[in-house]
């Protein structure tokens, strides 16, 4: 077979087989419904605790903080519209930013239409937001801050400590909703000063349809789903065994060594974007230093980025443009739009994001490849043609 | 070598019939379908049915998946938006009535497709269109002709396909009646019942264009005046978007006899009425020329002419054009006559070109 890179690891990741082997037993012989009280049940429901007190421990919090859901979108809807239904006497406000992701931006829309009051924070070129905007916006009736913690297309990291600090001081429940982060980066609950956090399996290399919601002691939100009553209550059906396992696992070993993987990472992505940020008329969008290791994000002025994925497809290399919508096509990104790229060119952006299973060799695979795609996608351009004539004449005109 | 074709699917049954002929032919297929357009975009619930909801691509798709050929969804949002819809709302604000599927045809699905197809080493693009494509052995010209099912051609919609294009194009469908196509389709298991058969415009699917201009676009009409030929006020209009060449109904005008929009000055922003035989006209003016069947035209040529789809072709004679211009004169005037309509001419069952109306 041809190679293939892969290096869209911010839209799902391979399963790691640590993972894997963990998740075995839960497959094949050992069937248990963790509410049973039989040795199977028994066994099911050890492997549950022990993945939670994985999560826990990586996350910096204590295991009965940590509630298994089916993934980020649900972690995110749960602590938004929980968080709305237990201080509805309170208040109808809700502040957030420009670049969320659609699992919070959506709900966010959705209550909107209820008669909720969203402000959405702008951003700056880099998808930073601005601590003294975040405090202008507060009002009495603030019921929720939410904030992702690493954005997933441009990488950017957000200052989440200081945005939980400000929350904190002013009594006002902070959500953050870090499904690019854990795993990739150092997350630390308390350091953070967060009351909510969601999180996602398949983004560290855990299995798809896996993801926890952490809610700080003392909070509790009203179910998102009712039921059986598991999750202490207020995550009802039954527990996907061999998924929380195989997340406990993926999550304790992408945090194991994560210093030495960051920095690797970052070394490998630094190089990435310097090779291709060295084609004329490219540049590097999100934060230059605060930013996921991973994450390389581009655009490339007059490359339209649906044919861009489609010739890197043809190349064997698996990247993304703009943000994957339900339909496998590709609309333009808000993020992109919110950092304040123009809609043409922000149609022409790439995601690379990489893992700890990408090698250096790939590295040199996306350099030798990109460049003549991006020239063949610009020589059918015709913006690149006004472009360069445009150039041409006002050189002449000199 | 084996073909390699990319087919356009909406998830009815004409595209999906198109696949599996391409298929039973040996071709390499893979299906490919447009989203234009969201539903939110354009005023309409998203649960309505038009060519590019979100559940017309998982149509398509299914159907794609059951053939088991590749399928992919292309988003020309822009596109469409800049090379469709503002040209057709363009249109009726210079007082023309367009015809936007022409624009689509020509600009997205023969052109931005068939560049996708090209980028992934496809050679050829197919639709479900009624229609056949041809090569004239001596002058060596790609030939545009009527579907075999003179009832469905769609000839009309597609006289802007350039020879590039044509030699790039497919019609599996162009040598079958309807009937044979839902006959395959129904031996195949292909129906689906849920589909209508064709749409007016998709991104009006009410017909209410000026309301889409207005409301979706955001324009504001003014009022004016209705005239009569010679200039007397009749009556006031709602602007100038709200009417089209031979339109009756709705002028909300008390006379004698029927009165007809004959004309719109965009200028003085009036709409000018008169009886029906003021709709008839002698001949007409046609820009934007393509010519298909012939290179050019140097000598006066006798042709069949169809100034609107749903009509029959009427016999005329085509002049030289001069500035990218062509006088059309007609054996007997026609009715209604409307700039910005597309004039296709053909040579029996062969297009020899069209253009639009000016």
């Amino acid at each position: 077979m041809s190679k293939i890179v892969y290096a869209d690891n911010a839209a799902t990741t391979f399963l790691s087989k640590h993972a894997l082997e963990a998740m075995m037993p839960f497959l094949t012989d050992q069937p248990g419904n963790a509410s049973t009280v039989y040795a199977y049940g028994r066994a099911a429901k050890r492997a549950v605790e022990d993945a939670r007190s994985k999560v826990a421990a990586a996350i910096g919090a204590k295991p009965e903080e940590v509630y298994f859901t089916s993934g980020g979108t649900e972690s995110d809807n749960w602590a938004i519209k929980g968080v709305v239904e237990l201080r509805k006497n309170k208040g109808k406000h809700i502040i957030s930013t420009e670049i969320e992701h659609h699992a919070v931006q959506h709900t966010l829309q959705y209550l909107e239409k209820q008669g909720y009051e969203v402000t959405y924070l702008k951003v700056d070129q880099y998808g930073n937001i601005s601590l003294d905007d975040l405090r202008a916006a507060i009002r009495p009736d603030t019921i929720l801050i939410t904030v992702m913690t690493a954005n997933n297309e441009i990488g950017t990291i957000l200052p989440i400590a200081e945005i939980g600090a400000i929350a904190q001081e002013k009594g006002i429940l902070f959500h953050t909703d870090a499904v690019q982060a854990v795993g990739h980066i150092p997350v630390n609950v308390s350091e953070m000063n967060v009351d909510l956090l969601s999180l996602s399996g398949h983004k560290f290399k855990g299995p798809k349809g896996t993801g926890a919601l952490y809610m700080k002691k003392g909070l509790r939100l009203p179910a998102l789903l009712q039921g059986g009553g598991q999750e202490r209550g207020v995550r009802s059906g039954t527990e996907n065994v061999p998924g929380i396992v195989g997340l406990g696992a993926a999550l304790e070993e992408a945090t194991a060594n994560l210093g030495e993987s960051m920095k690797r990472l970052a070394a490998m992505r630094e190089k990435l974007v310097k090779g291709l940020t060295a084609i004329p008329y490219t540049r590097l969008t999100g934060d230059p230093v605060h930013r996921l290791p991973g994450i390389a994000s581009f655009v490339f002025e007059c490359v339209e980025g649906e044919s861009m994925v489609l010739l890197l497809d043809q190349n064997g290399i698996c990247g993304s443009s703009g943000s994957a919508c339900s339909s496998g096509s590709l609309d333009p990104s808000h993020v992109l739009m919110a950092i304040g790229l123009p809609h043409e060119i922000a149609h022409g952006s790439l995601r690379l994001s990489l893992n700890e299973d990408n090698t250096e060799e790939d590295i040199d695979y996306l350099l030798e490849k990109i460049p003549p795609v991006i020239e063949r996608l610009r020589a059918m351009s015709p913006l690149w043609e006004d472009k360069m004539a445009g150039i041409a004449a006002a050189a002449a005109a000199k | 070598m084996t073909q390699s074709v990319m087919i356009a699917m909406s998830g009815g049954v004409d595209s999906s019939v198109a696949a599996v002929l391409l298929l039973e032919q040996g071709c390499r297929v893979v299906g490919a379908t447009l989203k234009l357009f969201s539903n939110d975009d354009i005023g309409l619930d998203p649960s309505s049915r038009t060519c590019c909801s979100l559940s017309d691509v998982e149509d398509a798709r299914s159907v794609a998946y059951r053939l088991n050929i590749d399928h992919f969804v292309f988003n020309f949002g822009d596109e469409f938006n800049r090379d469709v819809i503002a040209r057709f709302a363009e249109a009726y604000l210079q007082g023309r009535t367009p015809n936007p599927c022409i624009d689509c045809n020509r600009f997205i699905k023969f052109d931005k497709l068939l560049e996708r197809a090209r980028l992934l080493g496809v050679d050829h693009i197919a639709t479900g269109h009624y229609a056949q494509v041809a090569r004239d052995e001596n002058t060596g010209r790609w030939l545009l002709k009527k579907s075999a099912d003179a009832s469905k051609d769609q000839t009309y919609v597609l006289a802007a396909l350039t020879q590039e294009q044509l030699s790039r194009t497919l019609f599996p469908l162009g040598g079958l009646t309807k009937g044979a196509v839902r006959a395959i389709a129904a031996e195949r298991g292909l129906i689906n019942a849920k589909k209508p058969d064709s749409q007016d415009i998709c991104f009006v699917p009410d017909g209410d264009y000026a309301a889409f201009i207005e409301n979706v676009l955001g324009y504001k009409s003014v009022p004016g005046n209705f005239t009569d030929s010679a200039g007397r006020v009749l009556g006031t209009h709602k602007g100038i978007i709200h009417y089209t060449i031979g339109q009756r109904r709705g002028l909300g005008l008390a006379a004698d006899r029927p009165k007809y929009v004959i004309g719109k000055d965009l200028a003085a922003n009036t709409v000018v009425v008169g009886d029906e035989e003021e709709l008839y006209s002698p001949a007409m003016t046609v820009g934007d020329l393509n010519l298909i069947a012939v290179e050019s035209i140097p000598a006066p040529m006798r042709a069949t002419v169809k100034t609107r789809y749903s009509q029959k072709e009427t016999p005329a004679t085509l002049y030289p054009p001069e500035n990218g211009r062509m006088t059309v004169v007609f054996d007997r005037p026609q009715r209604a006559v409307t700039s910005g309509q597309a004039a296709v001419f053909y040579d029996g069952d062969t297009v020899l070109g069209g253009g639009t109306i000016v």
